[in-house]
C-alpha cells in the first residue's frame, strides 16, 4: 500500500520527504511502480505552481522542475528544445512527464536529461544552491534532494544537435541518444560537449568524442575518424533493445551522422 | 488506510467516489465510477488503451493518481456519443473497419478526438503522431488513419 502526501509548496515537500519516501512528479515512471506494488510506502508530491514556470531572460532560460514536455513544445521561445521534447514518450506521456522527472528516469529513459547535459544546464535544488547537471546526474541514485528548477543557456544558432535512435517510429524507446553542443572559433571546434544516453548507466559525457573534436575542422575524414573512436571508454548496457557490443559498434556512426546533419552535409 | 473522497467532472457530469491510497485513475473510473470505456492494457503507460482527457489534454489514466483529479475535468470514450448519436469518429471507425478486437479503440478515439479538437485539418503525419501513443495489434494502423482522415475531410461512408 502506498500513501501519497501532497504538499502546497516544494519547500514543505522537501522537508517531509525523508529517506523512506520517494518524490512523484508527472508520474510516468513512479506510477508504474505504484501499479506493480513496488513503490515505497510513502510518496511525496506538491502542487506548487512555481514548479510549472518557464522563465526566459535573454539567453538564460529557467525551467521549473514540473514543466512538462508539452509545455516546452507550446513555448515558441524554447525552439531549440523542441526537437528534444518532441521525441520523449508518446503525446500522452509528453502531457504528463516533466523536466525534473526526466533527470531521474532510469535507462532507457531520460533523453531530455541527455540534452541538458550537453547544454551544460545548472540545477537549482529545493534546499537552495545550484550545481552543474553533470554532478547531479552522477549522484542521482543517492537521494540528492528535490530539484526546483533547471537553468538552460540558449545555444548559439546551429550549435546544438540532438538525435534519438530507436527501432520503432515515430515513438520508440531509445537505443542510443546523442546530444551535441559544438561551438567553433575560426571554424575549429572549441570545447564541444557530447552527451550520450544508452551508453552508460545514465546520461554520460563522451570524453573520447570531445577530445577527438577539440581544435578540429569538421570534414569527412575527421568524421570518419570520430566514428571509429567515439565509444572508447564507454560501457553501454545490454538490454532487450540492444547489446552492449551493438551500441559500442554503432554509437560513433550515429554521432558522425548527427554532426554531418548539423553541418548541413 | 483511509479512502480519499474525489469529486470530478466526468464527461460533463459531476461524479464523486472514494479512491484508495495509490489508486490510479483507470481503476477509479472503472471500479469506482463504473465507466468501463477506458481499458487496462499494460499498466505501464506503454499501450494507450486507458487514454482519457484531463482538462482537455490526453493523459494515461493508469499513470495518474485518482486523488489528484479532484476538481478536474475528465473525458473518456463513453462521453463521445450524444445519446444514440455517435461521434463522427465512431461512425468512421465502423465504416473503415478501424476496429477489430476493439480493445485499443476507446483510447484511439480519445486521442483522435483530442487531435481534431485542436487541429480540425490534420495532415496524415499529424494523425500518425497523434495516435503514436496508442498501440493496435489487430487492424494495423492504416484503417484507423483513414477513418480519422475521412472525418477531418468531411467524408462519410466507407
Amino acid at each position: 500500500m502506498t500513501v501519497v502526501e501532497t504538499y502546497p509548496t516544494l519547500a514543505e515537500a522537501a522537508r517531509a520527504i525523508g529517506s523512506d519516501a520517494a518524490y512523484m512528479g508527472g508520474g510516468t515512471v513512479m506510477m508504474r511502480e505504484v501499479n506493480a506494488g513496488e513503490a515505497p510506502a510513502r510518496l511525496v508530491r506538491t502542487n506548487d505552481p512555481a514548479l510549472a514556470q518557464i522563465r526566459a531572460a535573454g539567453d538564460a532560460i529557467s525551467l521549473g522542475a514540473g514543466v512538462t514536455m508539452s509545455a516546452i513544445l507550446a513555448d515558441s521561445g524554447l525552439d531549440f528544445l523542441h526537437p528534444v521534447a518532441r521525441q520523449i514518450g508518446s503525446p500522452q506521456v509528453r502531457n504528463m512527464g516533466t523536466v525534473g522527472g526526466n533527470i531521474f528516469s532510469p535507462h532507457p529513459y531520460g533523453d531530455f536529461a541527455v540534452a541538458l547535459l550537453a547544454l551544460d544546464a545548472r540545477v537549482t535544488m529545493a534546499a537552495g544552491g545550484a550545481r552543474p547537471i553533470e554532478e547531479l546526474l552522477r549522484g542521482r541514485d543517492h537521494s540528492p534532494g528535490l530539484v526546483a528548477s533547471i537553468d538552460v543557456p540558449r545555444p548559439a544558432p546551429g550549435a546544438f544537435g540532438f538525435k534519438k535512435v530507436s527501432r520503432v517510429k515515430p515513438k520508440g524507446v531509445s537505443v542510443i541518444t546523442i546530444a551535441a553542443l559544438v561551438n567553433r572559433t575560426g571554424g575549429r571546434v572549441q570545447n564541444a560537449r557530447i552527451a550520450w544516453g544508452g551508453m552508460g548507466p545514465g546520461p554520460v559525457r563522451g570524453a573520447a568524442a570531445e577530445r577527438a573534436l577539440q581544435g578540429q575542422m569538421i570534414d569527412d575524414a575527421m568524421l570518419d575518424r570520430l566514428a571509429r573512436t567515439a565509444a572508447e571508454g564507454l560501457d553501454p548496457p545490454t538490454d532487450p533493445l540492444a547489446s552492449s557490443w551493438y551500441r559500442r559498434e554503432v554509437a560513433g556512426v550515429h554521432l558522425a551522422r548527427l554532426l554531418r546533419s548539423m553541418e548541413g552535409r | 488506510m483511509a479512502k480519499m473522497p474525489v469529486t470530478l467532472t466526468l464527461n460533463g457530469m459531476e461524479r464523486a467516489g472514494f479512491a484508495d491510497p495509490g489508486q490510479n485513475l483507470l481503476e477509479f473510473l472503472r471500479r469506482g465510477l463504473g465507466d468501463l470505456s477506458p481499458k487496462y492494457g499494460c499498466g505501464q503507460g506503454t499501450c494507450g488503451a486507458c487514454t482519457v482527457t484531463i482538462d482537455g489534454e490526453t493523459q494515461l489514466a493508469c499513470l495518474v493518481l485518482a486523488e489528484t483529479t479532484e476538481g478536474r475535468t475528465v473525458g473518456t470514450a463513453a462521453g463521445l456519443a450524444n445519446g444514440a448519436e455517435l461521434d463522427p469518429l465512431q461512425t468512421a471507425f465502423m465504416d473503415h473497419f478501424a476496429a477489430q478486437c476493439g480493445y485499443c479503440t476507446p483510447g484511439m478515439l480519445v486521442s483522435a478526438r483530442a487531435l481534431l479538437d485542436r487541429n480540425p485539418k490534420p495532415t496524415r503525419e499529424d494523425i500518425i503522431e497523434a495516435i503514436s501513443g496508442n498501440l493496435c495489434r489487430c487492424t494495423g494502423y492504416e484503417p484507423i488513419i483513414e477513418a480519422i482522415l475521412a472525418v477531418s475531410e468531411g467524408r462519410t461512408g466507407p
